[in-house]
This record gives structure tokens, C-alpha cells and sequence, in this order.
């Protein structure tokens, strides 16, 4: 299973997570967006790149109320809540933001 | 990757018994542990080559180390009482999800290599050899089992399926067929020390930024210690509360409960898990070595209490197989009750006037309580038989002033499961789990319809999750499930009392 961007050959695990978190591209981005159905405004990369400063450091992604402190920051506070968060990523931050930002998916009792 | 579309059973006014769907789940499948993540966890990478009879001989190790196990596999009369009593069949119609054909898949098994008759004249007696095709059948639906023991709570013998389900899975793990969902889990909670993959530097930044978060919200400085050496209680939970709605609602409602009671507490960072999936794939070697985890961190940081947070399996864990797994706790402090689930310490409060609770706080709400399956059939609360059933719902009564129970044969020991119980909480399964979700809809459904309620309770990281994921399918708001200590974080009033 993998993804052919740009003749770069990126793995990925049954539901479309990349599995090397280090071969992540904008275009790649951009692709799985697409696939996704979404069109990465402003709003949807911030989340994404603030997904991915967050793995960096901590190696996890964050916790889905770090992550609308971050957009409250970044927006306020009429896009720094769960519900626009769902807006931008109708399944999910952990779902959908988490595979477009190339980290692996969120599991556990969750 | 577009979202995939699934059937979803249609709420009637009442639970129908479905008409039989022959094989309606039987494509629905775990996605298989990779080789690396098996052999991680000890176990074979793939199938071995002589994998019946590895499959056997490890069937009968478990016979001899669970007389249980045997007793299960040869009491069954086939009277059909549990037929209509789980919840993946009454949502999916497959006739193979009915309790007693599931152990059956292992019991023709188990008859073929381990019982006279078997041997001598297998077709009498319904008695199968163990082919590939057997395999791939255990594989499938001993993953649409949450081993909730409803059905056993029905079987006049007693007969727990869980068991059998468990013991079907430690089988096929010693194999080479293991679960990817379970077994990533149990490998990150090895390594790190939760089940989510929370290194310590990230347990520590999210505490500190719900610490903020309190400190914002009430002015009161709350805190939530990590690692304090010293502390006289540890409290364990489910790693869900560290990371996901409505379960972070809840840890803080434990944080300001300690907070108002004056309590010294601690999370550890080795061992910030309560969770403990090596139950789930019936390993004790691996629930043991997570239990352990535990045993270190009490003793390191000299805690003289253990509390438990909202969590269904860890309870059963914590509760029934404590000193099993991990024993003897001696080093803890006999005045109180070990392990304490953190409901048992609020009510205990509670009763001492050691809180101060305005329930106006929830007036926006009716609410209802789901039992959650390992608290309700598994374990207790309180020293007293349905002590499990009442703590809760006096905790809710208390905070609340609008409660209101399910229909009688859904609640207490008759509950059923949420659908993402055992190990079914992964993305491949969401037939399984939309189908296992119906009962508890259902009725969840009469009682908004009838008694106007809003909100959902639940003291288990799984069901939150699991209804919170699940419930749109249904139509239904997933802002309704709360964590019962989030109802109590809305109703406390801090700054009164401490």
C-alpha cells in the first residue's frame, strides 16, 4: 500500500496513513485533501502545521482541546471551538487532520 | 480516502429479534498485526507452518490452566437462552454473533481433540477439525465479541463467553494471527506506559495546560501533579482522559474533587494507564506485565492509596485480578479500601459533607446512566452486591436534579454494551460496532422520546468514545455523553469548602 506522488513512492497503512511521518509533503497534503473531499483554506492548514509542530516535539498528537486553544489563538474565538473544528474536518480531527498532516492516527481507548 | 457509508439499523419504539442474516458480518474483519508488532509482543510474526497443531497444543494448555475453560466447553446444552441476548446479534441478525454459536466455533474444536467422543465419532457429537477456514471464522468473530458477559448473566450455567473468546485469541495470537487495534496498544502501554503513545514530556504539557485551563475558568488554582514522590494517593486512569471529549471533562472533575477534599495525589508518568487490553486478548503474561507497571510506580513514589478513574476494564482488572496479576499490595495503607474506584472515593465524600455541590449547575439536563459492562458484571463497588449499580447513580442524583434510568432490562447487570467494548474499538469494525450500538440506542431513544432526556453518563473511556463516534450514524448529538465526574466538575463549587 503506498501513495505515488511526484514518482515518490510514500507507504501507508490500511485506512491511508502514511507510515514514515518523515516523507510528508505539502503535495502530499494537498492529495490527501483532495481525496478527502477538502479544500485546504488558511484555517485548514493551520491546524495541519500546528499538527505537525506538535508531533514534532512531543511525538503524539495533541489533545483535541490544545488543539482549539491553538485556533482560538490563531482566529478567536468564533473558530476556536470543537464545532468548527468539525466544520473544517467533518470526521474528525484525529481522523481526517491527523492522516492529511501525515502523523500517525490517534489510538487507544479513543 | 472518502468515508465509508454503512447500513444503520433503523430505532423502532421497541427491540425487535432480528430475522436471521446468514453471514450479515461475516466480511467484516480486523485489520491483522503486522509481523514486527507481533514478534514485539513475543508472539509469532505469521501464521506458522504448523499452525494446528501450535493451535492445539496452546488450546490445551489453556484447558489445563482454566478448569473454567473446559467447564464452559462442556456445559453447553444448546437451550438458547443467550440467542437473543447479544447485542451484536440483535443489531446485526448474524446467527453466528448469537453467544452460543460463537463458543461454538471453539467447542467443535475443542470436542474434536479433547473429549473421547470427539475422537471416536465427531459427526455425533458436532465435532470439527481445525482447518484454515476454521481459523479465519474464530478470527472474525471472536472479534465481534466486547466480552461483555451479557449473555452470560442469561445462561442458566453460567457459561461466560468471554472466556472463550479470550481463550480463542491468546490461541490465535500464539499462532500468528494477532489483532493490529489491541496489540498496538498493548506494545505503546509497554513502551510508554499508556495505551494512547503519551511520552512523559507530553503527559506533563497536557496536565499543565488543563491546569491552565481550570485556573481560567474559576480563578482557583487546581493542580494536577505528575510523579510527586511522597503523594499519599496514585490515581490511574484511562490515558482517553488525558486526550479525549467528553473523558478530559471527567479528569478534571476528579482533579477538583482531590482539590476540595485537600487529598495528596499523583499521576505517574510510567505507569499513567488504568486500561489493560492484554485482558482483552486473554494474555495474562501481558495483563500481568501492565498491572506490574503499577506495582512499580505505588512503590516508587511511596503512595499509600491506589484510585482507579472512570475506566470499565481496568475496574474488572483493578477489582477481581489485582493480586492475581500483581500482588501482594501490603504496602498500602489498610484503612482504605484497595484499589478505590474513583466513584466510591466521590460518594464517600459525598456522604461526609466533604463537598460542596450546587446540582442547579446541571438543571440544563435530564440525564440517564449507562452501566458500563466490566463494572456492572465484572466487578463491584461500595463492598456491597449492586453497590456498582447505586454509587454512580447516587453520585448523579446528587449533582443532578433531573435523573432518569433506561428501561429496566437494558440498565444495571441487564446492560448492554456500548458496541466498541474488548478490543472492537478500531475503524475496520465500525459494521460491528454500529450493529453491537443498537440496544443501548434504543433504549437511549424511549427515554429522550418519553422522559425529555439530554444526556448520557458514562464511567468507561470506550463507551464514551465509542457513543461519541458512533452516534451520529444515528442521528444523534455525541455532545450528549458526559463523563459522570464531568457532571460533578459542572455542579462542584470550588473555593467554598477547601
Amino acid at each position: 500500500m503506498a501513495y505515488e506522488i511526484n514518482g515518490q513512492t510514500i507507504e501507508h497503512d490500511e485506512e491511508g496513513f502514511i507510515t514514515d511521518v518523515s516523507q510528508w509533503t505539502k503535495e502530499l497534503a494537498d492529495y490527501l485533501a483532495e481525496k478527502e473531499t477538502i479544500n485546504m483554506t488558511p484555517e485548514h492548514w493551520e491546524v495541519v502545521n500546528f499538527l505537525r509542530g506538535y508531533y514534532n516535539e512531543y511525538q503524539i498528537a495533541p489533545a483535541i482541546r490544545v488543539l482549539v486553544k491553538q485556533m482560538k489563538v490563531a482566529f478567536g474565538p468564533e473558530k476556536g471551538n470543537n464545532k468548527y473544528l468539525y466544520e473544517l474536518f467533518p470526521y474528525g480531527p484525529a481522523k481526517q487532520a491527523c492522516k492529511i498532516a501525515g502523523l500517525p492516527k490517534p489510538t487507544g481507548c479513543i | 480516502m472518502a468515508q465509508k457509508e454503512y447500513d444503520v439499523p433503523v430505532l423502532e419504539d421497541h427491540l425487535p429479534t432480528p430475522h436471521l442474516q446468514r453471514d450479515a458480518l461475516a466480511h467484516v474483519r480486523s485489520h491483522p498485526a503486522k509481523p514486527e508488532l507481533q514478534k514485539a509482543l513475543g508472539f509469532p510474526g505469521e501464521l506458522v507452518e504448523d499452525w494446528e497443531a501450535k493451535a492445539v497444543a496452546k488450546l490445551g494448555e489453556l484447558l489445563q490452566k482454566h478448569r473454567s475453560l473446559r467447564v464452559y466447553l462442556d456445559a453447553c446444552v444448546k437451550c438458547g437462552a443467550c440467542a437473543d441476548k447479544c447485542q451484536f446479534f440483535l443489531g446485526s441478525g448474524d446467527p453466528k454473533n448469537m453467544p452460543v454459536a460463537r463458543q461454538d466455533l471453539l467447542r467443535q474444536v475443542y470436542r474434536k481433540y479433547f473429549t473421547a467422543a470427539g475422537k471416536i465419532a465427531p459427526d455425533l457429537v458436532g465435532a470439527k477439525p481445525l482447518t484454515r477456514e476454521m481459523l479465519d471464522e474464530w478470527y472474525v468473530y471472536y472479534h465481534q465479541c466486547s466480552q461483555c458477559r451479557r449473555c452470560s448473566l442469561f445462561c442458566p450455567y453460567g457459561i461466560d463467553t468471554a472466556e472463550i473468546s479470550m481463550a480463542a485469541r491468546e490461541v490465535l495470537d500464539h499462532i500468528g494471527m494477532g489483532q493490529k487495534y489491541t496489540n498496538e496498544v498493548i506494545l505503546k502501554c509497554h513502551q510508554l506506559g499508556n495505551n494512547l503513545g503519551l511520552n512523559p514530556a507530553a503527559l506533563r504539557n497536557t496536565v499543565e495546560g488543563l491546569e491552565e485551563d481550570i485556573m481560567d475558568d474559576t480563578g482557583v488554582p487546581v493542580r494536577l501533579p505528575v510523579d510527586e514522590v511522597g503523594a499519599d494517593v496514585l490515581l490511574v486512569t484511562p490515558s482517553a482522559d488525558f486526550f479525549a471529549e467528553p473523558q478530559v471533562d471527567g479528569l478534571i472533575g476528579y482533579a477538583k474533587v482531590f482539590h476540595q477534599a485537600g487529598l495528596s495525589w499523583t499521576l505517574s508518568s510510567y505507569a499513567s494507564e488504568a486500561g489493560n487490553f492484554g485482558m482483552f486478548i486473554g494474555s495474562y503474561d501481558h495483563m500481568q506485565k501492565l498491572a506490574v507497571r503499577i506495582r512499580k510506580a505505588a512503590l516508587d513514589l511511596g503512595v499509600k492509596r491506589i484510585i482507579v478513574g472512570e475506566c470499565g476494564h481496568a475496574w474488572r482488572v483493578a477489582y477481581s485480578l489485582l493480586n492475581t496479576t500483581s500482588g501482594p499490595w501490603d504496602f498500602l495503607d489498610p484503612k482504605y479500601p484497595h484499589p478505590q474506584h474513583i466513584c466510591e472515593y466521590t460518594w464517600d465524600l459525598i456522604q461526609k459533607g466533604g463537598l460542596n455541590l450546587d446540582a442547579t449547575a446541571n438543571d440544563d439536563k435530564v440525564v440517564t446512566f449507562h452501566d458500563s459492562c466490566n463494572p456492572a458484571r465484572a466487578a463491584g463497588m461500595g463492598g456491597y452486591p449492586g453497590g456498582q449499580f447505586d454509587i454512580p447513580r447516587n453520585i448523579i442524583k446528587t449533582v443532578c436534579n433531573k435523573f432518569v434510568d433506561m428501561h429496566p432490562d437494558t440498565i444495571r447487570e441487564k446492560t448492554f454494551c456500548c458496541g466498541g467494548g474488548g478490543g472492537l474499538l478500531t475503524e475496520e469494525l465500525m459494521p460491528v460496532r454500529i450493529a453491537g450500538m443498537k440496544p443501548r440506542m434504543q433504549a437511549l431513544k424511549q427515554v429522550m422520546d418519553e422522559k425529555g432526556v439530554t444526556h448520557m453518563a458514562a464511567i468507561c473511556a470506550i463507551c464514551k468514545s465509542q457513543f461519541t463516534g458512533v452516534m451520529p450514524r444515528y442521528g444523534m448529538d455525541p455532545y450528549m455523553i458526559v463523563s459522570l465526574h464531568q457532571l460533578v466538575n459542572n455542579a462542584i463549587q470550588l473555593g467554598t469548602k477547601e
